[in-house]
């Protein structure tokens, strides 16, 4: 189903080691996805599953010693302006236009965005004029304004000269989210946006997204661990597990009826607030290996419920394709 | 990501290695520090054996042999090994009548390895008058000048070796003065906290706004000159670590106030540990390391001290032989014109502060290893 | 029979500023909190950040002392004792029957001690010799899970979830009567914190523990609680049974966090957010009612009096002036 429009940015096959004095480890492997306009992907995953390192490769802001070995990042991909990311150094200005004016990042923490020595408005006026740099000053403050009350924050003539640090975590988030739109951004990526909030402000914060995506129609790639929020949140689902997509699907085909082992043992094994009393989980035994200790075949199989001895250990189940659903598992290639 | 791959068996060893083996393969990695770390073994080995590793006696003045030019072994004689140095042979200049001394080309003398020279106490106990190298034969005038002589005819080189041992022991005894100093003065503001605290921080900013050099000269000029050579040194010592003790403190007091909140000392003490177990078997492992990396750092510090002081004139007095000392001759711009070589005395200095510099900066790095 | 009951504790920190350190103002963490622990059943402290919840539970262990109140505590022999004026010298001997489980796996415990003697150090410090010792490691070990390897290396050879069962087999070792346990799972990835919450569930089961689990995720608390308490800015706002709680929350912010949490169905979309605002700073807290600034509900009296908490209906308490007259749904 989301083969009708064109993408406004297709990855493909990438792949991102990080060198260590010890060895290379492989954190992203072959991954592929795509971001339409109006659409949220939702990317799920444990901690070490790449999820973030995707986000990050992206825009280029890979931590060293991390690069990308392969693949195609491409923004605008069919059109004229066909332009492949991963070709641009981090540092050329093609790649830093790209960043905020096409591509804006929300972090899970909003002061890795903002500085606490400059009041809000400041750092939003910079951004704005960043990008629009016809602004006057005064026309850029009034933008600003109208950007922070976008975002649900009350008075936002006064507030715009707040220090950060005089706000709230919730308030704070909504600045974060105001700084990834200074530049007009139609691709937003927000990585873990809510986790470091409170339930109740969680749950603003997120139909704020939700409502700004949709008005101006943001391909919104949402990175998460709930489960809640991807159900919450997205359009299209990818599944993480050890730098590789185990699963993509239409979110409610995922919720409905998960294709991967590994999606069906995360979704039974979320406390629910509708559980009965002292009712057991159903746990995925183990833990996540770490990068450098991949798993020989699908990445999976040590701690899959439904392993096929002899088959999953020795044969690597075919990556997921981006615009198809699917499950890169032994059992779906045989049934499908 | 930071974390490395290993193999099975490498990772078992990973796993059950004790803090000294793990924070020793992160120092080894420091490549700098590995070569600070052989450099300052070798001058304390050097301090240590200072006196076996002199050739001439460090005190012995001889007018005859007046900055002699540095000299070199030569080791082959006719194609043959044999070391020797050239002997030394007096002229009298014609205009000035002056003697002077220069080696003598056909004048050999053998180098020999452990030979006979002036007594000594070995490591301070053993009556000895054995040195590494000694000349065999030759008169009282000759002798091996490998960085050549100063003014009163004192060979640079053997100088040089005694010097090390009081100036890298004065740093020590500073050090581990202040270490003292700081651990306890530290110790009690980081764990009482409260007013105590604040008065020793006060006193801590108070002696670290004071600046040193006057301070030293005032102390050192108040030293009464009757004093022995021995008393000086204590006294030196002691003026030298006061002021050293407050970085020490410093450090010993964040690391205790930060370990006070630590998730594992709360564990600790909710089993029902006591304060004293608390702080000796969960505080002070966790951040010995840091205070070892603060010492080596502080060394180069009191070594400057002393050098300083003793340079200017403040400090150790001659016959006490320190690298100040020996700089202090080389102070005269008229002696340096003609006798270079005095200057090699600010040589040892340089290696030994980069040295502990590096050193501490690994030791730095590698003390945390679970971070 | 109760192992705990806590009365009017309150928690004040005072704010301090200028060169003498001179007091400000006050930050009220908790505010004349009651609630009690009955044998062998889990009660949740359940709250937002800043709520107090973890201040609590740092009061009841006495690793902070509390402003004021009372923390009774029956220990073994049945004898009760208030805990709140104690010396550390006078509570050694009581620390050994109530233990705590930590939230961070990785700042629990000593790096730089084998993961043997971490376990066995509440033994060691009570006396227990040391052959005894050996042995009820490895009993612990295998109670937790965990090889009898384990203890020959150190913490950092093991994942979070691994870091965890550590943790739980110390607080174990001396048997303890209670146990709190501050946000236990939150550091855990979904797939190891079903492991441990299982692992909670199964101990309390064997061991008759009783246990104060101060937590933020409902539904981790739904899973392992027999009763729940709800903080807000530094008080209770509700307490009852998990069921009861869930079914029919009683106060309006119980009813909002719930609603806060997101469904895992993509059918159901929430279209308004459950609750506006921020939680009130705990230095400043409003007067009255501390919700009433949040508050759908609130009438005039919410803004000037404070509710107490009093029992509305039979077994369920709650501080809100209108709790009979407003029907709020639960989860549904």
């Amino acid at each position: 189903m989301a083969d009708t429009t064109q993408p406004l940015l297709s990855v493909r096959d990438l792949v991102v080691d990080f060198g260590l004095d010890q060895g290379t480890i492989r954190a992203i492997d072959k991954v592929s996805l795509d971001l339409y306009a109006g659409r949220v992907l939702g990317v799920v995953g444990e901690s070490g599953c790449g999820k973030s390192v995707t986000a990050r490769a992206i825009l280029g802001i890979l931590d060293r010693p991390g690069r990308v070995v392969s693949g195609r990042i491409l923004l605008d991909p069919g059109t004229g302006k066909e332009q492949d990311l991963a070709t641009l150094a981090n540092d050329s200005l093609a790649l830093r236009e790209v960043r905020g004016q096409r591509i804006g990042l929300i972090f899970q923490e909003p002061m890795t965005a903002l500085s606490n020595h400059y009041t809000v408005g400041n750092q939003l006026i910079e951004a704005i004029r960043a990008h629009r740099k016809d602004l006057s000053k005064a026309d850029a403050r009034a933008k600003a304004v109208t950007l922070l009350g976008e975002v649900g924050i009350p008075r936002p003539d006064g507030r715009i000269d707040a220090y950060p640090f005089q706000l709230s975590g919730g308030l704070r988030q909504r600045v974060g989210i105001a700084m990834a739109l200074a530049g007009e951004p139609d691709i937003l990526i927000a990585d873990e946006p809510t986790t470091a909030l409170d339930v109740t402000t969680q749950a603003q914060i997120l139909l704020l997204l939700r409502r700004l995506q949709q008005d101006k129609r943001i391909a919104l790639m949402l990175i998460t661990h709930d489960m809640g929020v991807i159900a919450q949140m997205a359009d299209e689902v990818a599944v993480m597990y050890l730098g590789a997509i185990v699963e993509r699907a239409d979110v409610r085909a995922l919720f409905k009826a998960p294709q991967h082992p590994y999606t069906r043992a995360l979704l039974r094994s979320v406390p629910s607030i509708r559980a009965t009393p002292r009712e057991r989980l159903a746990s995925i035994g183990g833990a996540v290996p770490h990068p450098g200790r991949r798993p020989t075949g699908c990445p999976f199989h040590p701690r899959c419920p439904e392993v096929i001895t002899g088959r999953c250990e020795a044969t690597l189940p075919r990556p997921v394709l981006a615009g198809v659903d699917g499950a890169a598992c032994l059992h779906a290639e045989a049934s499908a | 990501m930071s974390s490395t791959i290993h193999s099975a068996g490498s990772e078992d060893r990973f796993a059950e290695a004790t803090q000294l083996q793990l924070t020793w393969w992160r120092f080894k990695r420091h490549k700098l520090a590995v070569i600070s770390l052989v450099l300052v073994v070798l001058f304390y080995l050097v301090a240590i054996l200072a006196d076996f590793l002199a050739i001439s006696d460090p005190h012995a003045t001889d007018a005859r042999r007046s900055f002699i030019p540095p000299q070199g072994i030569h080791f082959f004689d006719d194609g043959a090994f044999r070391p020797h140095v050239k002997g030394l042979k007096g002229t009298r200049d014609p205009k000035t009548f002056k003697l002077t001394y220069a080696p003598d080309p056909g004048r050999k003398l053998p180098v020999r390895m452990f030979a006979r020279g002036y007594d000594y106490h070995l490591l301070g106990v053993i009556p000895t008058n054995i040195h590494l190298l000694g000349l065999e034969g030759g008169e009282a005038v000759d002798g091996i000048f490998l960085l050549g002589t100063d003014q009163l005819g004192r060979d640079l080189y053997s100088r040089l070796v005694v010097a090390t041992r009081i100036s890298l022991l004065i740093g020590l005894a500073g050090v581990g003065l202040s270490l003292v100093l700081g651990l306890i003065l530290g110790g009690i503001s980081g764990l009482y906290g409260g007013i105590v605290d604040t008065a020793i921080q006060r006193l801590i900013e108070m002696i670290r706004s004071i600046p040193t050099i006057p301070l030293w000269m005032g102390l050192a000029a108040s030293l009464p000159n009757t004093w022995s050579v021995t008393q000086v040194y204590f006294a030196i010592t002691i003026i030298i670590s006061l002021f050293g003790w407050t970085e020490l403190a410093r450090v010993v007091r964040g690391r205790f106030l930060a370990l006070r909140e630590e998730d594992f000392v709360i564990a600790a003490e909710l089993a029902g540990a006591g304060q004293m177990r608390i702080i000796f078997r969960h505080m002070l492992p966790s951040f010995a390391s840091h205070v070892i990396a603060a010492t080596s750092l502080a060394l180069p510090t009191m070594i400057i001290s002393e050098t300083s002081l003793s340079f200017l004139g403040l400090g150790l007095r001659a016959p006490a032989i320190s690298w100040g000392i020996l700089l202090q001759d080389a102070q005269n711009v008229q002696v340096l014109a003609s006798a270079p070589w005095l200057l090699m005395a600010a040589l040892p200095v340089i290696v030994i502060i980069l040295a502990f510099n590096f050193l501490g900066d690994g030791l730095r790095d590698a003390a945390d290893p679970y971070g | 029979m109760n192992v705990l009951e806590v009365e009017s504790l309150t928690k004040h920190f005072p704010i301090r500023a200028g060169l003498l350190q001179r007091e400000v103002g006050r930050i009220r963490a908790v505010d004349r909190v009651s609630f009690h622990v009955a044998r062998g059943e889990t009660l949740a402290l359940v709250g937002e950040s800043g709520c107090g919840k973890t201040t609590v539970a740092r009061c009841i262990l006495r690793a902070l002392a509390p402003t004021s109140g009372a923390i009774r505590f029956t220990q073994e022999g049945g004898e009760i004792v208030d805990l709140a004026p104690l010396s550390r010298r006078a509570l050694r001997p009581i620390r050994r029957q109530m233990q705590m489980i930590f939230q961070d796996p990785y700042a629990s415990l000593n790096p730089r001690m084998l993961v043997g003697d971490i376990i066995a150090e509440p033994l060691l410090v009570n006396g227990v010799p040391a052959a005894t010792r050996q042995a009820r490691v490895l009993e612990l070990l295998e109670l937790v899970g965990l090889p009898a390897v384990a203890r020959s290396r150190f913490p950092f050879a093991f994942s979070g979830g691994q870091r965890q069962r550590i943790g739980i087999a110390r607080a174990l070792a001396l048997n303890p009567s209670l146990i709190v346990a501050d946000e236990p799972v939150s550091a855990l990835d979904v797939s190891v914190q079903a492991q441990i919450i299982n692992l909670l569930l199964d101990l309390q089961d064997r061991l008759r523990l009783s246990m104060l689990f101060v937590a933020h995720d409902l539904g981790v608390v739904r899973h392992v609680s027999d009763r729940v308490a709800v903080m807000y800015v530094g008080r209770i706002v509700e307490t009852g049974p998990t069921t009861a709680l869930y079914d029919r929350p009683l106060h309006p912010y119980t009813a909002a966090l719930m609603a806060s949490v997101p469904k895992p169905d993509p059918d159901r979309r929430d279209a308004t957010p459950p609750l506006a605002g921020d939680v009130a700073d705990a230095a400043n807290i409003p007067p009255g009612c501390a919700f009433h600034p949040r508050c759908p509900h609130a009438v005039a009296r919410c803004r000037e009096i404070r509710p107490e908490l009093r029992e509305t209906i039979p077994g369920r308490m709650t501080a809100c002036h209108r709790a009979e007259e407003l029907t709020l749904a639960g989860v549904d």
